[in-house]
């Protein structure tokens, strides 16, 4: 008798539960759009916000609803675009992929520290404490908030004390460039082609020279030496257009700090340019 | 009166759920790296421990004693905690989406979790009236609360510390969380029922 009381009391409440879950999910369905959740699922799903949406479901509600472009997901890009594409029968639209880049290859070897600060490991916070530790002002402090910042892992700090991106994962969100309190990295096309000149600082030759090995020290041979003439002063730092750089390298050669570099073989470590291995 | 008061007091400091009895350790220890998830979660306990005490003391006292069923108590409550939070969250998506969003994926995570359970348990043990056994969910929860956000604060401040590599990650967060329930052992033996 005792057992079956058991089992009609577990019985009867698992029972009644089930008939209460079965009308309530009646009752209180949410009608959702279907089309949601078929692009929630082609997005990358790291919830990065480079899209400008708190995540990848609040971005897919938008692009249904016409609030957002297809092309709106940076990390996924051209791929992403068409599948939205195909899902919500539109035409798809053509991006270009991006990838960030560090302007800065003073690493711990090249750049000189003018004290040893030892605080929160913030970039941020250390450039509360006189500008930061560095002499170069501009330079990275490679405490890594741009690491922190990226969703994907593409970024870490290598061996020389600066970030180094992993091309293959970075997508070109942007995230890092946002936080980098000293604004060194940029968010460029994908791509080997071109040459760039790695610096940030817009000091005026001695001041960089004393503070850098291998900073930009404005002394205008990269611009006298470009056959295309892509390279132009731009408040005391070179910058390379991409567009016009025809890759020829004469730049790397007339730069003495070995400020530039092609951007098929961006430098990890910053070896310097007097024992650096010829290729 | 005076008891409900003190039943307050002992669950939140003398008898902390998570810093006295252990209980609750792993969202103590998976939602408090970040302060938003923490204040979230605790929402979400608060809510779900009133209700459960509160179902599972009807079902003890109407259902299991009448029918001398003591024995099946944890399976009884396991069942109606579970399907109850199920009914809770269909209900909360239709009524009231803002709130489901707050609280959404914290409602099924807690459900199963042994804090929720023990609450049923010790409230049948501990022989408390209606009244009193919703209070001690609350009391409960609010103390899981206080645990849990005042984690989630001092693991925000150490991701800026510099913590020796052997210690980084779970080992510094376990010596925290052990520090924190030693300070709360000052409390022991404050009040009792």
């Amino acid at each position: 008798m005792q057992v079956l009381y058991a089992v009609a009391a577990l019985g009867g409440i698992g029972i009644l539960f089930g008939v209460l879950l079965a009308l309530v999910a009646r009752f209180f369905a949410v009608q959702s759009d279907p089309r949601v959740e078929a692009v929630r699922e082609v997005l990358p799903g790291a919830n990065c916000g480079a899209c400008g949406y708190a995540g990848c479901t609040n971005f897919a509600e938008a692009v249904v609803g016409g609030e957002a472009k297809i092309d709106g997901c940076i990390p996924g890009g051209s791929e992403t675009a068409k599948e939205i594409a195909a899902l919500l029968g539109q035409e798809a639209i053509e991006t270009v992929p991006l990838v960030a880049t560090v302007f800065c290859i003073g690493d711990n070897r090249m750049a000189k520290d003018l004290f040893v600060y030892d605080g929160i490991q913030d970039c941020a916070v250390a450039m509360k404490y006189a500008n930061g530790f560095k002499a170069c002002t501009y330079g990275c402090l490679g405490l890594g908030n741009c690491v922190r910042a990226c969703p994907f892992e593409a970024i870490t700090i290598g061996p020389g004390g600066l970030p180094v991106v992993d091309k293959e994962k970075c997508n070109g969100c942007g995230l890092c460039a946002k936080a980098c309190p000293r604004n060194i990295i940029q968010i460029l096309p994908k791509g080997t082609a071109g040459h760039l000149v790695l610096c940030a600082s817009h000091d005026r030759g001695k001041s960089v020279t004393l503070a850098c090995e291998v900073g930009c020290m404005a002394c205008k041979a990269c611009v006298k030496a470009c056959p295309q003439e892509a390279i132009t002063m731009q408040d005391n730092l070179a910058v390379i257009d991409l567009e016009k750089c025809d890759d020829c390298g004469e730049c790397v050669a007339a730069c003495k700090p070995g400020t530039i570099h092609p951007r098929r073989n961006l430098p990890v470590a910053a070896p310097r340019p007097q024992d650096q291995v010829a290729v | 009166m005076e008891k409900l008061i003190s039943i307050i007091f002992i669950y939140i400091f003398v008898e902390n759920f998570v810093l006295q009895r252990f209980f609750g350790i792993c969202p103590f220890l998976g939602v408090s790296r970040k302060m938003e998830t923490a204040v979230g979660m605790s929402m979400a306990v608060v809510f779900v421990m009133t209700l459960a005490t509160l179902v599972t003391w009807l079902a003890y006292t109407y259902v299991l004693v009448p029918l001398g069923l003591i024995y099946l108590q944890i399976v009884t409550f396991i069942l109606v905690i579970a399907g109850l939070v199920q009914l809770v969250e269909t209900v909360l998506r239709k009524i009231s989406p803002t709130l489901y969003q707050g609280l959404g994926i914290f409602l099924p995570l807690i459900t199963t979790n042994c804090a929720v359970l023990a609450v049923a348990l010790l409230a049948v043990q501990n022989e408390f009236t209606l009244v009193e056994a919703v209070v001690f969910g609350i009391a409960a929860a609010l103390g899981f609360s206080m645990a849990l956000i005042i984690m989630a604060g001092i693991r925000e401040r150490l991701e800026l510390a510099k913590v020796p590599k052997a210690l980084q990650g779970t080992a510094i967060t376990l010596i925290t969380a052990g520090i924190l329930s030693l300070a709360f052992m000052g409390f022991k033996g404050m009040l009792t029922l």
